[in-house]
C-alpha cells in the first residue's frame, strides 16, 4: 500500500498526537480535570489569531506560542474565577471556554477581512485539518512532544504523587503547586499540538477517551499511561489511514470514533472491571440464591410434614414463592444434575446430599436469627428478612464461629430446631454452586 | 422589519431562553452538561436533514432534542456504571456524538446543504433572509418564529414548574419527600435545555450556545441571592449580550455570534469585579475595612491594658506591623478621638473605652 506524502505526514502527526494525548489525558482523568483540556483548547484560539496578527506569518511557531499563552491565561482565569468569586468550577470552565472562543472567532473574522487574510488558513484550527500538516508542523510537534515526554519521565514520581495523594506530597515538602502548574503547562502544550490535527472541539476526546479506555484494564499508573498512549496512537493510525483511503472522511472525527469504540469495548470486556463480567457475576449469584432457596423450601416443607422422603408436587412448590413452572424447573434442573434432588415426573424430593445442603442453608438462617435476637436484641418477628439474605452470604467458617459465640443453641427464636452441622460435610463451602 | 432588528430580536430570544434554562444548570453545577448537549445535538440535526431532505424546523427539533436526551442518558449510564467519573463521562460522550455528526456532514455534505462553519459560528447574519411562508404569504423571518416559540415554551416551562424546579434544585431530598420526582424534573429540564440549544444552534452555533447558557446566569448569580430575580437578571443580561454583541459586530465588522459571546463575557467581568455583594472589589473593600477595624480594636485593647502613656515604639515591637500600617491605624484612632497623646506615649480616652465596650471584643482582653 502506497501512501502519498501528505498521508504520511497525517499518519505521523495523528499518531504522535494520539500517544501524547493518551499520556497527558491519563493524568487529567485521574485528577478529575477531564474538561480542562476542552476549555484550554477553546481558550487557545484567540492566541493563535493574535500570534498571526503580531507576526503576520502563518509559520507554526508564533501560532503555537500564541496558543500556548492564551491557553495558560485561560487556565489561570478559571482558577481565579473559582477562587475570587462564588462561581463553581463547572461554570468557570464554561465561561472561559465560550468567551475566549467567542473572542477567537471575532479575531478570526477580523483577520479574514484583512487583505490576504483569507490565505491565513487559521480556520483549520477550528475543526482540525490534518491534511494541511506540513513537515515544519511535524518538526514543531516532534520537538514539543519530546519536551513533554522528557518532563513526564523526569517528574514521573512527583506527578504520580500529585495525582493520587496531593496532601502526602505536600507533607514531603514537594512543591505541589508548582507541579500542578507544570502539569497544566504540559496539558496546554499537547492541546496546542492537537489543535491542527483534530480541532478545538475534539481535543478533549484525544485526551480523555484513550485514558478512560486504558483505565479499565489496569490499576497501575505506569501501565495505564503506556496503554493510553498505545490506544491513542492506534486511533491516530486508524483515523489517518481511513481518511486517506476513503474519500470525504475527515481524520479528526474518525480518530475520535475509533477511540470511542475502543472505550466501549474496554468498558464491556476488560477483565475485572468489565461491565459484562459484572453482569455475569451478578447473574451467577442470583442463580445460586435461587437454587439454595429451592433446596431450603423443599426441606422446610419436609420439616412441616415430619418427613423428607416423600415427593413434593410441582404446584405445592410453585405456591411457596409464587413462581411459575418454568422458573421452578430452571432452578431444579441444575440441582437434579448435581444429584441434590431427585425428580419423578412433576414432583421432586431431596437426596441425602441435597438434604445436607439444605440443612446447611437453614442452619445459617436460624443461627443468624438467634444472633440478631440475642446479641443485637431485635424482636424475634423482625429478624426473618435479614436472615433470608444472610443465609446466602455467610461462609462456613463464619457460621462455625457464630455457633461457638452463641454457645451452640439448639433452637431458633421461633422455637424451631437448628439443624446440626453434618458430621462430614460433603464440600466445605458453597457447594451448591453446581 | 429591518435586518438589524431581526438579528437583535433573534439573538435576544436565544439569549433569554438560554439564560432561563442555563440558570438552573449553573445552580445545579451542571453547566458542562449544557456544553455537552450543545455539541451532541449535531448528529440529530444532520440525521433530520438526511431523512426529510429539508431544513424543516419540526423534524430538526425532534432529531436534536432526542440526541440531547441521549447525551444525558449516556452520561448517566457511564456515571452509574461507576467505571467513569462524571467529568470523564461528559468528556467522552459529546466528542463521540459530535464526531459522528461531522462525519455525516462530510460524507453527505452535498445533500444536506449544511456547512461546518455554521455549526460553530451559527449563521445569525442570514436570519433576516430566510422568511417563513404560511398559506403562500410571507409572515416574517423563520429564525424569529422558531426562537420566539422556544422562548415562549421555556417561559411557560419555568413559570408552570417554578416551585418544583426551585425545590428540586436547592433540596432534592425535600423535593422527593414532597412527592415530585427529582429524576423526572431533571429530564424535563434537560429536554428544555435540548430544545433551547437546537434553536440557538442554528443562530449562534454550537460553542456560543454555551456562552448564552452559562455566562449570563453566572453573572446574575453574582448579583442576587434569590432565584426569581436571578432568572430575570440572567434573561436581561442574555438580551443585553445579544444587543451589545450586535453593536460590537457592526463596529468591528466581525462575526456576530463571536461578538455576542464576547459581550456576555464583558458583562460577566463587570459583575465579577463590581457586584455590590459578591464582586471582587466589594470583597476586597470589606476585607480591608474589617482588617482595619480589627487592627484598631487590638490597639485600643493594648492601650487599655498598658495604662497611661504607652510609647509607640512598644506597640511597634509588640505588633510587629510595618511602621506605616501602625501609623495609619493610629492616626485614625487619634482622629476619632478614641486615643490621645500623653507625653511620649498614648492613652485611651473615655470614648475609646466606650467603643471598646461596644465592640464586643472585651473577652479578648482577658487573654492578652
Amino acid at each position: 500500500m502506497e501512501l502519498s506524502f501528505t498521508a504520511r505526514n497525517v499518519l505521523m502527526g495523528a499518531t504522535m498526537l494520539g500517544a501524547l494525548g493518551g499520556m497527558l489525558g491519563s493524568f487529567a482523568l485521574l485528577r478529575r480535570q477531564s474538561l480542562l483540556g476542552d476549555a484550554l483548547a477553546h481558550a487557545a484560539l484567540p492566541g493563535v489569531c493574535i500570534g498571526y496578527l503580531i507576526t503576520g506569518s502563518k509559520t507554526p511557531l508564533p501560532l503555537f506560542l500564541g496558543a500556548l499563552a492564551a491557553g495558560l491565561l485561560g487556565s489561570l482565569l478559571i482558577l481565579g474565577v473559582v477562587r475570587w468569586s462564588r462561581i463553581k468550577e463547572d461554570s468557570a470552565i464554561g465561561i472561559i471556554l465560550s468567551v475566549f472562543f467567542g473572542a477567537g472567532i471575532v479575531l478570526l473574522t477580523y483577520i479574514q477581512k484583512l487583505p490576504d487574510g483569507n490565505q491565513s488558513g487559521l480556520d483549520k484550527y477550528l475543526f482540525g485539518q490534518a491534511a494541511t500538516l506540513v513537515e515544519e508542523d511535524l518538526k514543531v510537534m516532534a520537538v514539543l512532544g519530546g519536551i513533554v515526554l522528557t518532563a513526564l519521565l523526569l517528574f514521573y514520581k512527583e506527578l504520580k504523587l500529585l495525582s493520587f495523594d496531593r496532601a502526602f506530597g505536600a507533607s514531603l515538602g514537594l512543591p505541589m503547586r508548582r507541579l500542578e502548574v507544570l502539569l497544566t503547562l504540559l496539558l496546554v502544550v499537547v492541546v496546542v499540538v492537537g489543535l491542527q490535527t483534530v480541532g478545538v472541539v475534539l481535543i478533549v476526546a484525544a485526551l480523555i477517551t484513550p485514558a478512560a479506555a486504558a483505565r479499565q484494564w489496569t490499576d497501575r499508573l505506569g501501565s495505564m499511561i503506556l496503554l493510553a498512549a498505545g490506544i491513542g496512537a492506534l486511533a491516530g493510525v486508524a483515523g489517518s489511514l481511513a481518511s486517506a483511503l476513503v474519500p470525504r472522511l475527515p481524520t479528526g472525527p474518525v480518530i475520535v470514533v475509533v477511540s470511542s469504540g475502543v472505550l466501549i469495548v474496554s468498558l464491556l470486556f476488560a477483565p475485572r472491571r468489565g461491565l459484562l463480567w459484572a453482569l455475569l457475576r451478578e447473574r451467577q449469584v442470583a442463580d445460586r440464591i435461587r437454587r439454595e432457596n429451592l433446596l431450603k423450601d423443599v426441606w422446610l416443607l419436609g420439616e412441616r410434614q415430619g418427613d423428607w422422603e416423600g415427593f413434593l408436587s410441582w404446584p405445592l412448590l410453585m405456591g411457596v414463592r409464587g413462581q411459575t413452572a418454568r422458573e421452578l424447573s430452571k432452578s431444579a434442573r441444575p440441582l437434579a444434575a448435581a444429584s441434590l434432588v431427585e425428580r419423578s415426573g412433576d414432583a421432586l424430593r431431596l437426596t441425602a446430599t441435597g438434604r445436607r445442603e439444605a440443612e446447611s442453608v437453614v442452619r445459617k438462617h436460624r443461627l443468624w436469627e438467634v444472633y440478631l435476637t440475642r446479641r443485637l436484641e431485635l424482636a424475634s418477628d423482625h429478624v426473618h428478612r435479614d436472615a433470608e439474605a444472610m443465609e446466602h452470604a455467610l461462609t462456613e467458617d463464619a457460621v462455625l464461629r457464630l455457633e461457638e459465640m452463641l454457645g451452640h443453641p439448639e433452637v431458633d427464636p421461633h422455637g424451631r430446631p437448628i439443624p446440626r452441622r453434618p458430621a462430614a460435610p460433603a464440600k466445605p463451602e458453597r457447594s451448591v454452586a453446581a | 422589519m429591518s435586518p438589524a432588528l431581526v438579528i437583535i430580536l433573534v439573538g435576544s430570544c436565544v439569549g433569554a431562553s438560554c439564560a432561563l434554562v442555563g440558570s438552573f444548570l449553573v445552580l445545579r453545577k451542571m453547566s458542562l452538561l449544557g456544553d455537552a448537549i450543545s455539541h451532541a445535538v449535531l448528529p440529530g440535526i444532520v440525521i433530520a436533514f438526511l431523512v426529510t431532505g429539508s431544513r424543516a424546523s419540526v423534524p430538526m427539533l425532534l432529531g436534536a432534542g432526542s440526541l440531547g436526551l441521549l447525551t444525558v442518558l449516556l452520561v448517566e449510564l457511564f456515571n452509574r456504571s461507576r467505571r467513569l467519573r462524571e467529568d470523564a463521562s461528559i468528556g467522552v460522550v459529546f466528542p463521540a456524538l459530535f464526531s459522528i455528526g461531522v462525519i455525516l456532514i462530510s460524507r453527505y455534505a452535498s445533500q444536506v446543504d449544511l456547512d461546518l462553519d455554521c455549526v460553530l459560528f451559527g449563521e445569525i447574519a442570514y436570519a433576516p433572509l430566510d422568511t417563513l411562508t404560511l398559506a403562500g404569504r410571507a409572515i416574517g423571518p423563520k429564525a424569529l418564529w422558531v426562537n420566539g416559540s422556544i422562548l415562549v415554551a421555556v417561559l411557560l416551562f419555568v413559570l408552570l414548574l417554578y416551585k418544583e424546579l426551585k425545590i428540586s434544585t436547592f433540596d432534592a431530598g425535600l423535593a422527593a419527600t414532597l412527592g415530585f420526582s427529582p429524576v423526572v424534573l431533571h429530564y424535563l429540564l434537560m429536554s428544555a435545555v435540548s430544545l433551547t440549544v437546537v434553536g440557538a444552534f442554528e443562530s449562534v452555533g454550537a460553542i456560543l450556545v454555551v456562552a448564552m447558557l452559562v455566562v449570563p446566569p453566572a453573572a446574575a448569580y453574582l448579583l442576587t441571592e434569590r432565584l426569581g430575580p436571578m432568572l430575570a437578571l440572567a434573561a436581561a443580561l442574555g438580551v443585553a449580550s445579544a444587543a451589545g454583541g450586535y453593536g460590537l459586530a457592526r463596529w468591528w465588522d466581525c462575526s456576530i455570534a463571536g461578538a455576542m459571546a464576547l459581550a456576555a463575557g464583558i458583562l460577566f467581568l463587570a459583575a465579577f469585579l463590581f457586584s455590590p455583594t459578591h464582586g471582587l472589589l466589594a470583597r476586597l473593600l470589606i476585607h480591608h475595612r474589617l482588617g482595619g477595624r480589627l487592627a484598631g480594636e487590638l490597639l485600643l485593647l493594648h492601650l487599655r491594658k498598658g495604662g497611661e502613656g504607652l510609647p509607640v515604639t512598644v506597640l511597634e515591637r509588640r505588633f510587629g506591623w510595618e511602621p506605616r500600617r501602625l501609623q495609619r491605624v493610629l492616626s485614625k484612632l487619634l482622629r476619632e478621638g478614641w486615643v490621645e497623646r500623653a507625653g511620649e506615649g498614648l492613652r485611651l480616652t473615655a470614648s475609646g473605652s466606650q467603643v471598646l465596650e461596644d465592640s464586643g471584643r472585651m473577652e479578648l482582653a482577658h487573654q492578652l
